[in-house]
């Protein structure tokens, strides 16, 4: 859990990035605030085209430009703002001090280079390494997240390793510098579950042992439940619930929330069918009135179309975006 | 920058001896080939390609040692001697203002061959710079760069060819080079451009991004070894196209002028009834050369393409 002492990590605040695609305006992320601390793990969960790609992307400025544009917000990492960064000053944050991780590790590496040439790659930029020297750290780097055989793995291409060895390789590459904080987009999506688990695990005890911290986008509800210490449920652009992990899958409180935690199976159920929550995402250049998840929400009510909600904290450590909880704990 | 790029290189600089691991897995040499490696045994593979680079090597290598094979000065004329038959001093004969046709059939190659060099690594060089700018940039910048190749789609070829060759009265291996390959070029900037512009989507370039690579080093270091089969094989298209153009032009009289030897006005002088009939061993002999050479070039391109296919079957 977060020290609340420490200054955060990577502050994001009021991001806003807008999609400009013929004459409509698609705000993918619209006005997402939140913090990562030291040695935390956070998880973006959330439908797809709820935005939390987007959110890793703005936070490491890749968002591909035109057609989107980071409107509005900062992001802080370490106090220094990010978004003021020219590009160049950018390259020396990429892979130094944020590191990134995939969701296709069969095509993120380059089918023409070795392993080694590539795992050398950040080390020659960041740290100004002799080739030589970075190949030989680049042996240690993969023995850090497991390869047994790395003297010989680092002299092979790409297409000869499995799904699972290239995504540790992935890992490895991010992990080169030892940056700050790793962003981990659906980094286990696209692996057998006996793998993801192992990398699960190599992430988190990377992260334990250099004392970093995690941001992790997903929509398995399997994988935060396993890795994360705070979760920040995101719909329609926007952070719709913030909680502790425990919290979050004890007593969700925002409907989203809810309905997501209803449609995870569970072993010891009985249930017939799986419960789901009704209707799509809505495209985001042509978002509902008020809340966004309102026309798919249950309680909706007539209050519910007229003002976007505010996210609200209900606990300490625990915020909400939904009118019920505005009524409630607000001032009324 | 001296980052290694053959995987021979590399493997030099590894610390670490291969030998315990082939003592153990027997398979393994076959299965850690380079990609390198694997190109050079598909290109093995294809008897075609290797009848072709042999034939290419051979005609390279026989008309640029022209001096050594024949005394004969392909452009010293001998009036005295003209349209002789083959004999041990003329094996060829010779033309019409006697000058030696075996030489000139030797110095010719030299001619055709260069330009056919020239001009495939001039509109390589514009195409990888142009394409690779217009792919992998997209939007405006891709806008400009391919209507000023549009620009140059649209000009009619050979009357373009034909206005500057009447102009230029002096048509010198360079103008004409320059002028072949300022009108071919955008052909392949368009072809190189589509393949960044497929490149440019791949995952690798994303996370080369996050890794910190700039742009400029995502062109260089990640797309274009990923771009080098197309390339390649462009370039080998270019060329036999080039020392067909060569010729056409040449026989139509606005090639590289007279005196300088070239294949194409080796066919041109044969332009008579009288020779075609009775003396083809002044058109023959360049006729087959020109074919010989255009055939091995291609041979060689199709065999290129398929090594550097990675879904190629022939693995």
């Amino acid at each position: 859990m977060s020290n609340e002492n420490n200054e955060a990590l990577l502050e994001v605040d009021n991001l806003k990035t807008f999609f400009y695609i013929d004459d409509k305006v698609a705000r993918a992320v619209d006005g997402v605030s939140f913090s990562v601390h030291r040695g935390e793990t956070v998880a973006l969960v959330g439908e797809s085209g709820s935005g939390k790609s987007i959110t890793s992307m703005s936070i490491m400025q890749l968002i591909p430009s035109p057609p989107g544009k980071i409107e509005e917000g900062s992001v802080k990492l370490e106090g220094k703002e990010l978004l003021k960064l020219s590009e160049r000053q950018m390259t020396k944050v990429r892979g130094n001090e944020i590191g990134m991780i995939f969701q296709e590790p069969m095509t993120s590496l380059n089918p023409v280079f070795t392993i080694g040439e590539q795992l050398a790659e950040p080390l020659v930029k960041h740290k100004g390494m002799k080739k030589k020297d970075a190949k030989a750290e680049a042996v240690k780097l993969l023995k850090r997240v497991g390869f047994p055989r790395a003297e010989e793995t680092v002299k092979e291409h790409p297409h000869q390793l499995s799904g699972g060895m290239r995504q540790r390789v992935m890992i490895a590459m991010a992990l080169a510098c030892d940056p700050k904080l790793l962003i981990a987009d659906e980094p286990t999506t696209a692996l057998d579950v006996t793998i993801q688990a192992q990398i699960l695990d190599l992430m988190q005890e990377i992260k334990e042992k250099y004392n970093s911290a995690i941001l992790m986008i997903t929509h398995d509800l399997g994988v935060v439940a396993e890795t994360a210490d705070r979760v920040l449920v995101m719909y329609g652009g926007q952070v719709v619930e913030n909680a502790p992990s425990k919290v979050l899958f004890t007593e969700p409180k925002h409907p989203y929330t809810e309905g997501l935690l209803d449609s995870m199976p569970d072993v010891g159920d009985e249930k017939e069918r799986l419960e789901s929550i009704k209707g799509t995402v809505p495209p985001a250049h042509n978002f509902p009135e008020g809340c966004r998840f309102a026309p798919r929400c249950k309680y909706a009510m007539k209050e519910c179309t007229e003002a976007v909600p505010e996210l609200r904290e209900i606990a300490p450590n625990h915020q909400v975006r939904c009118i019920l909880y505005e009524d409630r704990g607000g001032e009324k | 920058m001296s980052e290694p790029r053959t995987p021979e290189e590399q493997t030099d600089n590894q610390p670490n001896p291969p030998e315990p691991s082939e003592a153990q897995e027997p398979t393994k040499n076959e299965k850690q080939q380079s990609p390198t490696g694997i190109i050079i045994r598909r290109f093995l593979k294809n008897k075609l390609a290797v009848f072709g680079l042999i034939m290419l090597v051979l005609i390279t290598t026989v008309s640029f040692s022209a001096p050594l094979i024949t005394e004969h000065d392909p452009t010293s004329t001998d009036m005295l001697n003209i349209h002789a038959d083959p004999s041990s001093e003329h094996i060829l004969g010779t033309n019409g203002v006697g000058q030696d046709n075996f030489a000139r059939l030797l110095y010719g190659g030299q001619i055709s061959i260069q330009i056919g060099l020239y001009i495939a690594a001039i509109v390589t060089v514009i195409g990888v710079v142009l394409g690779s700018l217009a792919g992998y940039y997209g939007g405006r910048v891709d806008g400009a760069i391919m209507r000023f190749t549009d620009l140059f789609l649209v000009l009619p070829f050979l009357l373009l060819v034909l206005t500057v060759v009447t102009i230029l009265q002096e048509t010198t291996l360079t103008i004409f080079v320059i002028t072949l390959g300022l009108i071919v070029w955008p052909n392949i900037t368009r072809i190189l451009r589509g393949t960044y512009l497929s490149l440019r989507e791949q995952e690798f370039v994303l996370s080369a991004k996050s890794i910190g690579a700039s742009d400029f080093r995502i062109m260089r270091k990640h797309l274009l070894p990923n771009a080098v089969g197309p390339i390649i094989v462009n370039a080998t298209v270019i060329m036999a196209q080039m020392i067909i153009l060569e010729s056409a032009l040449s026989f139509l009289g606005f090639g590289i002028p007279e005196p300088t030897p070239t294949w194409g006005s080796m066919l041109d002088e044969a332009r008579n009834l009288g020779i075609l009939t009775g003396q083809p061993h002044m058109w023959l002999p360049p006729g087959l050369m020109i074919v010989l050479t255009v055939l091995s070039i291609n041979f060689i391109g199709d065999a290129l393409r398929d090594a550097f296919d990675p879904k190629s079957k022939s693995r």
